[in-house]
């Protein structure tokens, strides 16, 4: 169903049982399963407000973010989470409630630290807002965040308010190589308590004895040959690449483009240290994967049954993500904070109108 | 009459005073069965009561004393914290004192008691009374007690403990809050956190600290310097705030234009639940799958628990910064520039400005080295990688010489830049020296509007004819306006509260907020209504009720 109007939108909320909002579709896992009403908010799309001075902009839910996008550079500015699947067709209320950040997150922050206010329908049809439209706002709880990674449990997003930054003038991308994932790991250990400004720091496993370390940095240009230079002193020496090419392979890593034919894509939060564990897991499996934001997360291009992956984190005590791949269950491994979870729900979804996450 | 009919609690046993007699024996029947009373003339004779008459007190903790009416009635109230009021009522002619108590306090301080050795439970008025009032020091209230734990244990107990005899409890670190964060309840507890101080573990290869909730916001930095990190969130007090207040408050300060707020830089929290549930969310790393929970509790103003545990994202501390100080003969062009540096597409880690009564105060208290007769005073200061801060500070001091600057400084060396920095940082309490009190307002507009906001603020200080200095964090749009008024003069207070409150109004008419770091607290509460609507206020309480279904986590905060 595809309401158009707030109206029909409410029709809509107040006569089914149980619901889920969905944007483009482009994160196929987390489509709802069979006896859940899909509701298609893609209806609700445009920019709703958008002064460059301000830094922030205000924007329908279903707003594609190839739109955004396009809009923020146009005026010099970009969303510096790096949101993933851009060319897929995501919009900016999916990524939300999905909470996913690309590569770019590790010089600024995820989503979550962006996203500034959100107007969404609850299982009543009220409308409701909270956060605001401001860079800065300290009113009430933080409702905009919970919703992120909500995975539209909590209601029907409608409108969102981001902080955004100036765009960097250029960038410029180091790629390194060394023979096992422990030298690359102790480079990007050592790399990560330099002051260095740095955009992304990915780790990608290519075969057994061979690790790429991507750096990707940004700025004025005339600084690039002096960071460059600096970089190596550390890295050692490796291939730069620059200009189209550079924005072109950062563009195939955000929208999965080296994920294979079949299979799932699963997104697991990871600290550094713990990459050496499930790297064995993984390898073991000859699952392709790559390591992002400074090592604190791992895609997994998961081509096995997922109930293995899901207990290999449940015994790992990490939690995951299914993002591309069959609907139904997509939050596999451990949860965190469950009871809270329920409360939260309980608070916000009352009548048990929305899909339970 | 009715004995017990002036105070009009059903829950509250009530005793008078007059005639030894047949009154006590109805009020030791109306105590827990296990209470006796017992004289205690000797053990108070010493104390704040030396002139009164016979006292009595019970085992549980109860105490009332019989004869002489007057102040000494109040006066035992105020002693011993399970007598919550004092009415006096004449009944032909004679005077009778009524005694009012929570039934169960008695028994909740007897069960602190043995959680909490007599040094750490506080419930004599002179240990109370510095705890009356956080940095808010209109509002005071005295609590029951106040209680310093020394482990997290003993905060869950003391949790658990208020949970069961439904006891409100305010859990409190410095007490720098501005919007009364951590006012008392009356007949609730505090419970003092500064002991919890311990840095748990410093991870600097994946850049987090782990953390008590007591340690204070400065001492993070000050031990992840030795790795060459530090934690972002800058508040004005973080030499002395602590990182529970910063968190439950979403603490800002100079730096969140580029680095963001406490909510930022919180990885992972373990909590104890108004119900005595201890919980843990988030985790360590920077990534995270399911509803962003920490992001919630973060800025929940104590509503939801106590945090015991905060595991914070660090940062590798700039390379070097530069810092630019720029004068101007107006408010507005000062505000002007800000639009430049920020069209420009430099992205400083802080934009302040200060006005001409601030500059007074602050050069007056730590001789900042602030040109004096500024209208209007521009600090921007880049961080970050050397190769990178040298490139954007030609592109910035170009920006800075295009606007209507009149002097243009910057600082030498990291001596003079903390110089800049300690005068913006002591601003309010510099103003201090210009008024006995002041009020502080943090309402946010859009950056945009700030010149208009300015005017306007001008506008309300000439009408009411109450003087208002500028300290704001100019690249949020995040105002400070410090109303000055004295305390000692009737209604001056109300006045400069009522100012306070139409500069709160501009703001949401401006499309800002009413608060941007200090929070709702007491002190707002009246303003979320003009900021929020009714479905939205709804679904707040309806959250609190979910977590604290008995409303006794810093009751009375953020809702009205």
């Amino acid at each position: 169903m595809k309401p158009t109007s707030i109206e029909e939108l409410q029709s809509l909320i107040c006569s089914h049982p149980c619901l889920l909002p969905h944007g483009s579709k482009s994160k196929t896992a987390l489509i709802a399963s069979e006896g859940i009403t899909q509701l298609d908010l893609s209806g609700f799309s445009g920019m709703i407000q958008y002064k460059p001075s301000e830094y922030t902009f205000s924007a329908l839910a279903g707003t594609q973010l190839d739109e955004i996008e396009h809009i923020l550079n146009e005026n010099g500015q970009f969303l510096p989470f790096d949101p993933p699947l851009i060319k897929h067709g995501a919009t900016l209320g999916g990524t939300v409630a999905s909470g996913l950040s690309g590569s770019g997150r590790y010089r600024f922050g995820g989503l979550r630290d962006f996203i500034l206010g959100v107007k969404y329908m609850d299982g009543n049809g009220r409308l409701v807002q909270a956060g605001g439209k401001v860079v800065k706002n300290a009113a009430g709880f933080d409702i905009p965040k919970v919703m992120v990674g909500s995975l539209g449990g909590f209601g029907a997003m409608l409108e969102l308010s981001f902080k955004v930054f100036p765009s960097p003038v250029a960038y410029s991308t180091l790629i390194t190589n060394y023979s096992s994932l422990q030298s690359a790991l102790d480079i990007l250990l050592t790399l990560t308590v330099t002051p260095l400004d740095l955009f992304c720091l990915d780790l990608e496993p290519e075969d057994r004895d061979r690790v790429k370390l991507m750096v990707r940095i940004g700025g004025l240009p005339s600084a690039f040959t002096e960071r460059i230079q600096r970089l190596k002193s550390i890295l050692g020496d490796g291939e730069i690449i620059v200009g189209k090419e550079e924005k072109e392979v950062w563009h195939e890593i955000r929208e999965f483009s080296w994920l294979p034919g079949n299979g799932a894509l699963v997104k697991v939060p990871i600290t550094p240290k713990r990459m050496g564990n499930i790297d064995a897991f993984l390898s073991e499996w000859n699952t392709k994967r790559r390591y992002s934001v400074g090592a604190n997360l791992v895609w997994i291009a998961w081509q096995g049954p997922i109930e293995i992956l899901h207990q290999y984190l449940i015994e790992s005590g990490l939690s995951g993500l299914v993002v591309i791949g069959s609907p139904g269950h997509p939050r596999i491994g451990v949860r965190i904070g469950e009871s809270f979870t329920r409360r939260i729900k309980q608070a916000l979804d009352p009548l048990g109108r929305w899909i339970d996450v | 009459m009715e004995i017990g009919s002036t105070l009009g609690k059903e829950n509250y046993p009530v005793w008078r005073s007059q005639d030894i007699g047949e009154t006590w024996q109805r009020l030791t029947a109306g105590l827990p069965q296990h209470a006796n009373l017992v004289v205690l003339r000797e053990a108070l004779a010493t104390d704040t009561l030396e002139n009164a008459g016979i006292y009595a007190g019970t085992s549980t903790g109860q105490l009332f004393y019989s004869q002489d009416a007057g102040d000494n009635w109040q006066l035992l109230a105020d002693y011993f914290p399970p007598i919550l009021s004092v009415e006096t009522a004449i009944v032909d002619k004679i005077t009778f004192h009524f005694l009012g108590g929570a039934m169960d306090q008695a028994s909740f301080l007897s069960a602190l008691a043995k959680l909490y050795p007599p040094g750490r439970l506080l419930t004599k008025s002179a240990q109370l009374a510095p705890f009356e009032s956080d940095a808010l020091t209109a509002y005071q209230v005295r609590p029951m007690a106040v209680v310093i734990p020394e482990t997290q244990e003993e905060v869950i107990d003391t949790v658990r403990l208020c949970h069961t005899h439904e006891i409100p409890f305010v859990a409190r670190g410095s007490g720098t809050s501005l919007s009364g964060a951590s006012l008392p309840v009356a007949g609730g507890i505090v419970i003092a956190l500064n002991r919890l101080n311990r840095i748990l573990r410093l991870d600097p290869q994946q850049r987090l600290a782990v953390v008590e909730c007591g340690v204070i916001n400065l001492d993070v930095s000050r031990a992840a310097a030795a790795y060459g990190l530090y934690f972002a969130p800058d508040p004005s007090s973080q030499l002395i705030c602590t990182i529970g207040g910063n968190l439950a408050f979403n603490s800002g300060g100079a730096h969140c234009l580029k680095y963001g707020m406490t909510s930022n830089h919180v990885l992972g929290i373990k909590v104890v639940l108004p119900e005595g549930e201890v919980i843990d969310l988030g985790g360590e790393s920077l990534e995270s799958v399911g509803p962003d929970l920490v992001g919630l509790y973060v800025g929940s103003e104590g509503l939801f628990g106590i945090v015991l545990e905060v595991t914070l994202r660090l940062l590798p501390k700039p390379e070097i910064f530069c810092t630019v100080l720029a004068a101007y003969r107006n408010l507005e062009a000062a505000g002007k520039a800000v639009s430049m540096v920020v069209a420009s597409g430099i992205l400083p880690g802080a934009i302040e400005i200060m006005d001409n009564l601030a500059i007074q105060a602050a050069e007056a208290a730590v001789h900042a080295g602030y040109p004096l007769d500024a209208a209007g005073l521009l600090i921007v200061e880049l961080d970050g990688e050397a190769a990178v801060v040298e490139r954007e500070f030609t592109a910035l001091m170009e920006v800075i010489e295009e606007s209507e600057s009149y002097e243009i400084r910057v600082a030498k060396d990291e001596a003079d830049r903390q110089r800049i920095w300690k005068g913006r940082k002591s601003a309010f309490s510099a103003v201090g020296r210009l008024s006995p009190d002041y009020l502080v307002q943090d309402g946010v507009v859009p950056r945009s509007r700030l010149g208009e906001a300015l005017v306007e603020i001008q506008k309300l200080s000439a009408t009411y004819g109450i003087r208002v200095a500028n300290v704001f964090h100019a690249g949020d749009g995040n105002l400070h306006p410090l109303i000055l008024f004295d305390g000692r003069e009737a209604g001056a207070y109300e006045k400069a509260e009522e100012l306070a409150g139409e500069i709160l109004r501009m703001c949401v008419e401006f499309g800002g907020s009413i608060t941007g770091e200090h929070g709702i607290g007491i002190e707002k509460k009246n303003y979320l209504p003009v900021m929020f609507n009714e479905a939205d206020i709804e679904t707040m309480r309806s959250i609190r009720i979910q977590i604290d279904p008995k409303e006794i986590s810093n009751q009375g905060k953020m809702f009205l």
